[in-house]
């Protein structure tokens, strides 16, 4: 089948096997490998990218679904100018990864909380990553990241 | 000022923060074809037929082989221990022995044609009766290696106490404790799963990239199962999505796919799912343990005894042999005057166990900090009470255990004292005596250890090269393999801290075995204390034949010669016109044909004991059983600390890890071997939600062991924390009659612990 959708702002048109997921798309056909597969049930959030804005796990949607889509991957994240997102930033300074397989994906998600929720608590950001494993940093330093993601000014 | 004992942002991160690693899934390989395994559906079966035809004939099918085609010998750990008949074959060989054991080997032009041709492989299978439950596999009713004779791969020690009779240890105790403690089995899931991929160059020799924790071990196991020697093996472990002790042991069926890539002159590649990785990585923890603890109602402890019956799964890996370092650390923190142990490993129709963060020091732990806070109830003093009148002074180190472990250095006293203040213990102690008047259904419980372990616990050497480049700059080559740890900036550091350059001037390089000379790897905390110390000295090396040298350029003495204060050369003291850049070092040096390159084989003195305090704080809700972990306050003491940065993200994995032992995660079975928790819908992997921020506090006791003062950190979190939260579940519900809960300590488990202790 035929699917065209923006994956970065580039456009692209491709021929995929139905049964294609749209994580498998991403990853195989447009050799962005920043996404990763963690698991095979939806459980582990390795493969989050903002799906028209919002965070979905791209192992939940065939490639084919994602027709007419504006996706955004980690590998489209930072500004055109290379400037880091404040999220990838306060993941830096915060230690927030370590061996950066969960990375990609919890960047993403945590970007679309910010999003949903522009002054979380902990708490609030606990419960919002939910969703998204990481098995190295107890999650100690992510939810300071994220903390000092919406702390930042230049969130936008 | 010295750049070490700072926090040093990562220089690793951009990378996985804008375009992500290079795990080995990600490396590029033209014209793979994909790997896909047939696996066991039963626990134990003798294997009466498997037919690939159908396989071999859909599309897309390159091969599909079987043990038969395979035809190497099985692998075995080289270790004594281990008897050889329950050598591990590449394919199951014969009879199946656990579920998810690999059968039949499947390559096809794309990964969904090679699992397609997995369903049309036929096996037939004659079932055969499981043993599943370790204290049942001694009974020795079915054996799974019949030609063993037994199920017990290996032993240690004798039984000494059958019951506190005449000559025992426990003569003339006041109190005697015994109990049964579960240390379950748990999956140590790195979010990357396994995977490798192998290609062989035009020349015939084989680059494998691998993700692994110990990429020249691999080229050990690859040449010996190629008939090769090692020079025609490359091993290159890219970035490694976590190993935490799983990654250490090459697998089967990884290894395999380098002996299919030569059988079809082709690139082979292979990646795990999750749902085959739960059953594929080997799996930790897995003890049966039978404690005794005597002494006085004073709470003076006098002896005490562990019993282990180790699970190790199907065929003995590392696992089998842990036991020994529960052994090592038996008596923990506190000075006992008698003590035995007693273990036995056996196989089960289980995965088989490995080590997973901590490997035998928490199984250790978790034994005598129970112990310690089943002593303490009993006599009815408070927990810390009872410690601080059993641990080990500051002033007595080195000290030998009863046991004969020789601990470098401590202050555990310190380490509880600093616990109890920071956590504001007494006024929690009140607030639980409150609760406890009220009835209130959520009841408050704290649970403490003070812990003790050994890390970089074998003997041995590791690897590290410095040199200076043409362009000035300094590059560090390790033995160590990374994996999350950070050492690209902490070695960068400890090169940057000798030579006066940037760390950002210092390139890293590691787990590349063309490239690095040799090396160990990563595992059992060891990196700083054997790489890091290796890197220093290198430096050291390259820093005072950069001085001779640059002392004859400038005709002055090696002595006068200093690291420029602006960075980026050396120069005469107090004489800055005076000064040779690195480059025109290195480029001196090169003409001299000696260039500025000190590779090092450091040869370290004996294993350290990081030691540390930790309480937990927990509600347990008495009408449900649900226990939430209020607070995780930890007191970590690693010796002199490189980067805190570092070493906190360390420690927080590790207490997320040990927390989640002590309440959630457990790999279960049923009775006939089939496993229940095969993926991360059905394993309690700990998320966010579940854990609070911790609360850490530092000690910082310098070990003599080394130059750098350092001790592992890598697992100390994990270590301390899981009896801590443990002891805090029980203590909540201390009142009620509650004495013990195994881990982990579910809200079913809990309820029922209430229900059964009610009057």
């Amino acid at each position: 089948m035929k699917v065209r959708m923006t994956v970065n702002g580039v456009p692209y048109e491709d021929e995929v096997e139905p049964r294609l997921l749209l994580v498998q798309y991403i990853r195989g056909m447009l050799g962005l490998t920043g996404t990763n597969i963690g698991c095979d049930t939806s459980s582990c959030g390795s493969c989050t990218v903002l799906f028209g804005g919002e965070s979905v796990k791209s192992c939940t949607l065939l490639a084919v679904q994602g027709e007419g889509a504006e996706i955004t991957t980690i590998e489209g994240l930072a500004l055109p100018d290379g400037r880091l997102h404040p999220v990838q930033r306060a993941f830096r300074e915060n230690h927030g990864l370590q061996c950066g397989f969960c990375t990609p994906g919890m960047v993403m998600a945590a970007v679309s909380l910010l999003n949903e929720n522009p002054h979380p608590s902990a708490r609030e950001v606990r419960e919002g990553l939910e969703g998204n494993l990481c098995r190295c940093t107890g999650y100690h330093n992510i939810v300071e990241a994220v903390l000092a993601a919406a702390r930042s000014e230049d969130l936008s | 000022m010295s750049i070490l004992g700072h926090r040093v942002l990562r220089k690793e991160d951009i990378k996985f923060l804008t375009v992500g690693g290079t795990y080995v899934d990600d490396v590029d390989l033209p014209g793979a074809a994909w790997l896909a395994y047939v696996r066991s559906p039963l626990a134990h079966a003798r294997i009466a037929g498997i037919d690939v035809t159908r396989a071999r004939q859909a599309p897309g099918v390159v091969d599909a082989v079987t043990a038969q085609d395979v035809g190497l010998a099985p692998s075995r750990m080289d270790a004594d221990e281990i008897p050889e008949v329950m050598a591990r074959p590449f394919l199951a060989t014969g009879t199946v022995r656990f579920v998810g054991e690999p059968v039949v080997a499947v390559v096809a032009n794309s990964l969904a044609e090679a699992v397609d041709a997995c369903e049309l492989v036929e096996v037939d299978y004659d079932p055969l009766v499981p043993v599943v439950d370790p204290s049942m596999a001694l009974d020795d009713d079915v054996l799974l290696f019949p030609e063993a004779g037994t199920n017990v791969v290996t032993s240690i020690g004798e039984p000494n106490v059958e019951g506190v009779g005449e000559g025992s240890l426990f003569d003339g105790c006041e109190v005697v404790v015994r109990q049964r403690i579960l240390n379950q089995r748990v999956a140590p899931c790195p979010l990357e799963v396994r995977a490798s991929a192998a290609t062989f160059g035009p020349d015939g020799r084989l680059t494998f990239y691998v993700s692994s924790q110990t990429p020249f071990t691999m080229r050990e196991d690859l040449a010996k199962m190629l008939g090769v020697d090692e020079d025609r093996v490359r091993v290159i472990a890219p970035d490694v999505g976590g190993g935490f002790g799983a990654k250490i042991e090459p697998y089967p069926d990884e290894l395999l796919v380098a002996w299919l890539a030569r059988r079809l002159s082709r690139p082979v590649r292979w990646t795990e799912t999750r749902s085959e990785s739960m059953l594929g990585i080997g799996h930790g923890r897995g003890q049966v343990q039978y404690v005794t603890i005597g002494g006085s109602r004073d709470g003076k402890v006098a002896a005490y005894y562990l019993e282990v019956v180790q699970d190790s799964g199907a065929y003995p890996q590392i696992g089998a042999l842990l036991p020994d370092l529960t052994k090592t650390m038996l008596t923990g923190t506190y000075d006992i005057p008698k003590a035995g142990f007693f273990s036995r490993s056996v196989v089960t129709n289980t995965t088989p166990l490995t080590a997973y963060r901590g490997a035998g020091r928490p199984e250790a732990t978790a034994a005598i900090e129970r112990s310690m806070d089943l002593f303490a109830a009993e006599i009815g003093m408070d927990p810390a009470d009872v410690r601080r009148a059993n641990l080990i002074g500051a002033d007595r180190f080195p000290f030998t255990t009863v046991i004969g472990t020789q601990y470098d250095i401590g202050d555990y006293q310190g380490a509880l004292d600093l616990l109890l203040e920071v956590s504001g213990y007494k006024e929690l102690r009140e607030e639980q005596a409150g609760r406890r008047r009220s009835a209130a259904p959520s009841q408050l419980g704290l649970g403490m250890s003070v812990y003790v372990e050994i890390t970089n616990a074998d003997e041995g050497t590791e690897f590290s090269s410095v040199e200076i480049r043409p362009d000035g700059k300094a590059v560090v080559k390790t033995g160590t393999s990374a994996h999350g740890q950070g050492h690209a900036t902490a070695w960068s550091m400890v090169v940057a801290e000798k030579l006066g350059l940037s760390v950002d001037d210092v390139e890293f390089v590691q787990s590349d075995t063309d490239i690095v000379k040799s090396g160990i790897g990563t595992f059992g905390s060891r990196s700083l204390q054997s790489g890091g110390v290796a890197t220093r000295r290198a430096a050291t090396r390259v820093l005072e034949m950069a001085k001779d040298l640059a002392a004859d350029m400038l005709e002055t003495a090696p002595e006068d010669v200093v690291a420029d204060p602006a960075g980026g050369g050396l120069q005469v003291a107090g004489v800055p016109s005076a000064r040779k850049s690195w480059a025109e070092l290195s480029g001196a040096a090169t003409e001299r044909g000696a260039p500025l390159l000190a590779e090092v084989d450091y040869e370290f003195q004996g294993a350290t004991y990081p030691f540390g305090a930790h309480l937990a704080v927990v509600e347990v809700d008495t009408e449900t059983g649900k226990v939430v972990l209020r607070r995780m306050v930890a007191v970590d003491d690693a010796g002199r600390i490189l980067n805190p940065l570092l070493a906190d993200g360390q420690i927080h994995g590790g207490l997320a890890q040990g927390v989640a032992q002590a309440l959630l995660e457990e790999f279960r079975y049923d009775e006939d071997g089939n496993p229940l928790t095969t993926n991360l819908a059905d394993y309690t992997f700990v998320s966010a939600a579940e854990l609070p921020s911790f609360e850490c506090a530092r000690m910082e006791t310098p070990t003599p062991k080394n130059e750098l003062g350092a001790k592992g950190i890598g697992e100390s979190g994990t270590i301390g924390s899981t009896p801590a939260v443990h002891n805090a579940v029980v203590d909540a519900l201390a009142h009620l009659g509650v004495r013990h809960i195994d881990m982990p300590t579910t809200p079913e488990r809990v309820w029922r612990a209430i229900t059964a202790a009610a009057p």
